[in-house]
């Protein structure tokens, strides 16, 4: 049904300028293919100074991301190159309809991958006219706490794994599932390759070098446990950059199924049952982390946030407690516990960061639909910002057997 | 051996200077558009150096059959994004042989408007903010509808992405690059709150050169859905019930309101289209009166309103605007069908050359 998202290699078309990313248009009913190709292809650089800037924002639910495009008269290289714009909030939730002007203030520009040339897309945050963030806008206090001095000082990196399942359009039932039934159960299809094992690798791939090209910081891509799933991980990120560069994945990926036909879904637990769920799990250092000595840093980190486990959990996104039920791989949504090498517990710190006495931590409860600026600004707010009572503290040591 | 891609894309400029213009007009139902093309000698940029020439006015319901002949006058020359190399489209208007302009042809008129002293010194600005629909050919429902069914309600497609949410975005981003290459003034393009329907706007654009450059605007459009298999349709309400309307949003500023104390300008302008409401929406398009409901984020077409961000008037006036007290103001009446050489040049008419 969907084929590759690359033009045929062994097709006899003339040389053209090889870097160009290439879309795959809408199939016609009489073979005049071509044309419509060689438009969305059309590189207008030798006839016009203009750039086409995607302006990408968060709708009304805080997972729908919505975009629209306009014309800018040069190429640009900082976002405060770039115009604020506004748009209709009430059709998106997001303002009433007497009053439905929603600013957008551009912060982080990628490169287009879809109309390649200078063209590119804006991940923007949203402000009422007076310049109030709006409820939905979480980045704003991201952005707040990151330039914290405090945190600022730290370094804080991060490295997100974000899981995700494609379903089949119309039916809403997971790629390669027979439509009415279910696969084999899960064993062979984790980093498989396989026509019986493997679905949708294309979009995967595609998206890898779509968010390369885009600029975005990814660092890998895998199949998952359940078959359907896949993962793509970004990272090293510094602060509130983890937060775009996930958005704008996220805003490339839904592009990239809407061209195959197939629906991309970030729900936690897609299926019911002995299925995997899909998180978001978040790895996170600081400098002192990372440094010598680091993993007593670590330690301590890891105290803090089992003293704000449920602030943490509240904000870790939509249904997440379908998900983590302490099986498949999770660790219950109401106990916090952490372990090396341990995928069922809440924090999870790798054998090397033991062995080497610094690194970093994965936690490992965020939901595949949480938002990356409210996990972010967390995990810096509670280490690095929040302290606990010494009492509360001593007795939190003591139950994670933690000598801080 | 050549295949038909390859010799549709043949670049003539290194085997011949002659080049192939398309002439475009507007039929008699002042809502299609045709074409039909002529080799010319060599290159040309200017339209009043191209030959006038004449087209089957009966065919088109814009002249008898025992006199049919109805002269083609070239008025502006855009590149053309389908033969590219030097070829080109020619926005004509259409006269009778002994020079008259026929009833169907709105761009006379409006040119008259837009050389009047008075409207050429205030340097009349229009944004216009044209939405349409794709339909499925052969059933005419809109594209990404299940046959025989309704998607679910409107609330994800405004700006949307996915395969559940956006549908046809290949042909609004091939038209988008094919109107820059043309050297038309395209400003943006969103998809819209109706699955299925888009918009793209054109602008800011100087007087008659608005009505030239959306009408092309459109022609490659229309070119573009032919090629995906697709129908447009400009209808202002195509589906009745809870699903918007498809507007022509037009916005509007003169060298006055752009100025220092525009905001002044611009409150008076608005009083007079108020007073002017019912001449002004009997020219806004053709069935107008399915759209404007009061709901679906128009005002109702009996009563006249403006307001600031308000998306329910029939004009709005942005809050940049407001705070700069100076700006432009929205004419959310027009429908998507309307004709823009009417709709531009009767906002300069009213708010410039009319007084109560």
């Amino acid at each position: 049904m969907w084929g590759s998202l690359f033009l045929k290699q062994n097709k006899k078309a003339p040389a053209r300028s090889s870097t160009k990313y290439r879309a795959l248009a809408v199939k016609s009913e009489d073979g005049t293919i071509n044309r419509m190709e060689d438009l969305l292809n059309l590189d207008v650089t030798p006839y016009t100074d203009k750039i086409i800037a995607e302006y990408i924002w968060i709708g009304g639910t805080g997972i729908d991301v919505r975009s629209k495009s306009r014309t800018i008269s040069k190429p640009v290289e900082h976002p405060s190159e770039l115009p604020k714009w506004n748009y209709d909030g009430s059709s998106t939730g997001q303002a009433p309809g007497d009053d439905s002007e929603v600013i957008l203030y551009p912060q982080a520009i990628f490169k287009d991958p879809f109309r390649g040339g200078n063209n590119i897309l804006v991940i923007c945050d949203t402000y009422t006219p007076q310049g109030e963030p709006i409820p939905t806008n979480k980045r704003h206090k991201a952005a707040q706490i990151f330039s914290d001095a405090k945190v600022l000082g730290e370094v804080p990196w991060f490295g997100i794994e974000q899981e995700y399942t494609l379903m089949q359009q119309d039916v809403n039932w997971p790629l390669g599932w027979p439509v009415g039934g279910y696969p084999g159960p899960q064993g062979p299809y984790y980093c498989a390759a396989g026509a019986d094992k493997s679905f949708g690798r294309d979009i995967s791939d595609a998206h890898y070098k779509a968010c390369l090209y885009a600029g975005i910081n990814i660092s890998g891509t895998n199949g998952e446990v359940m078959p359907g799933q896949w993962e793509f991980q970004v990272g090293p990120s510094v602060g509130i950059e983890a937060g775009d560069h996930i958005w704008c994945a996220r805003y490339l990926l839904e592009r990239i199924t809407e061209q195959a036909g197939v629906v991309l879904t970030l729900d936690p637990k897609p299926i019911d049952g002995d299925w995997n769920g899909a998180g978001c799990h978040t790895n996170y250092s600081t400098k002192s982390m990372r440094e010598e000595g680091g993993f007593e840093v670590i330690k301590k980190a890891i105290l803090n946030l089992s003293l704000r486990h449920k602030e943490h959990i509240s904000a870790y996104g939509e249904g997440n407690e379908r998900r983590l039920t302490g099986k498949h791989e999770t660790a219950s949504i109401d106990s916090f516990s952490w372990g090396v090498a341990d995928r069922g517990c809440s924090i999870r710190v790798g054998r090397d960061t033991e062995k080497e006495g610094k690194g970093y931590l994965e936690d490992r409860r965020p939901a595949s639909n949480m938002d990356p600026y409210v996990v972010t600004g967390l995990l810096a707010e509670t280490t690095l910002l929040w302290e606990p009572t010494l009492e509360a503290e001593a007795l939190a040591a003591q139950k994670l057997s933690l000598n801080v | 051996m050549a295949s038909l891609s390859d010799l549709v894309n043949l670049n003539l400029s290194d085997q011949t200077n002659k080049i192939i213009a398309e002439y475009i007009w507007i039929g008699g139902s002042g809502m299609d558009l045709r074409s039909k093309a002529r080799t010319l000698s060599g290159p040309v940029d200017d339209p009043s150096k191209l030959p006038k020439w004449n087209y089957d006015g009966s065919s088109t319901g814009q002249a008898p059959g025992e006199d049919s002949e109805v002269i083609l006058y070239p008025q502006a020359i855009f590149k053309d994004p389908f033969r590219r190399g030097n070829n080109i489209l020619v926005m004509c208007d259409s006269y009778t042989p002994a020079g008259e302009p026929i009833p169907t042809n709105n761009r006379f008129a409006a040119a008259k408007i837009f050389s009047h002293p008075d409207v050429a010194a205030e340097v009349p600005w229009y944004g216009i903010e044209q939405e349409y629909t794709l339909l499925k050919k052969d059933v005419h429902w809109p594209l990404g509808w299940p046959n025989g069914g309704f998607p679910g309600p409107q609330g994800p497609y405004y700006c949307g992405i996915g395969a559940d949410k956006a549908f046809g975005r290949d042909i609004v981003d091939a038209h988008y690059k094919a109107c820059l290459y043309a050297g038309i003034n395209i400003s943006g393009i969103n998809a819209e709150v109706m699955p299925g329907q888009w918009e793209f706007q054109v602008g800011p654009v100087v007087g008659i050169s608005a009505g030239d450059e959306l009408w092309v605007a459109r022609y490659i459009l229309e070119r573009i859905t032919e090629i995906a298999g697709v129908v447009v349709s400009f209808d202002p309400k195509p589906i009745p019930g809870d699903w918007n309307g498809a507007g022509a949003h037009t916005n509007y500023s003169t060298k006055s309101m752009r100025n220092q104390g525009g905001l002044e300008v611009i409150k008076k302008a608005i009083e007079k289209l108020g007073l002017k409401h019912k001449e002004h929406i009997v020219a806004y398009g053709e069935g107008n009166e399915r759209r404007l409901t009061g709901k679906h984020e128009t005002a109702d077409i009996n009563k006249f309103s403006w307001g600031v961000a308000n998306r329910g008037a029939s004009v709005r006036v942005g809050r940049e605007t407001e705070k700069d007290g100076k700006g432009y103001f929205e004419d959310r009446r027009p429908s998507s069908n309307m004709d823009p050489y009417v709709v531009t040049s009767m906002i300069a008419e009213t708010t410039i050359l009319w007084n109560p």
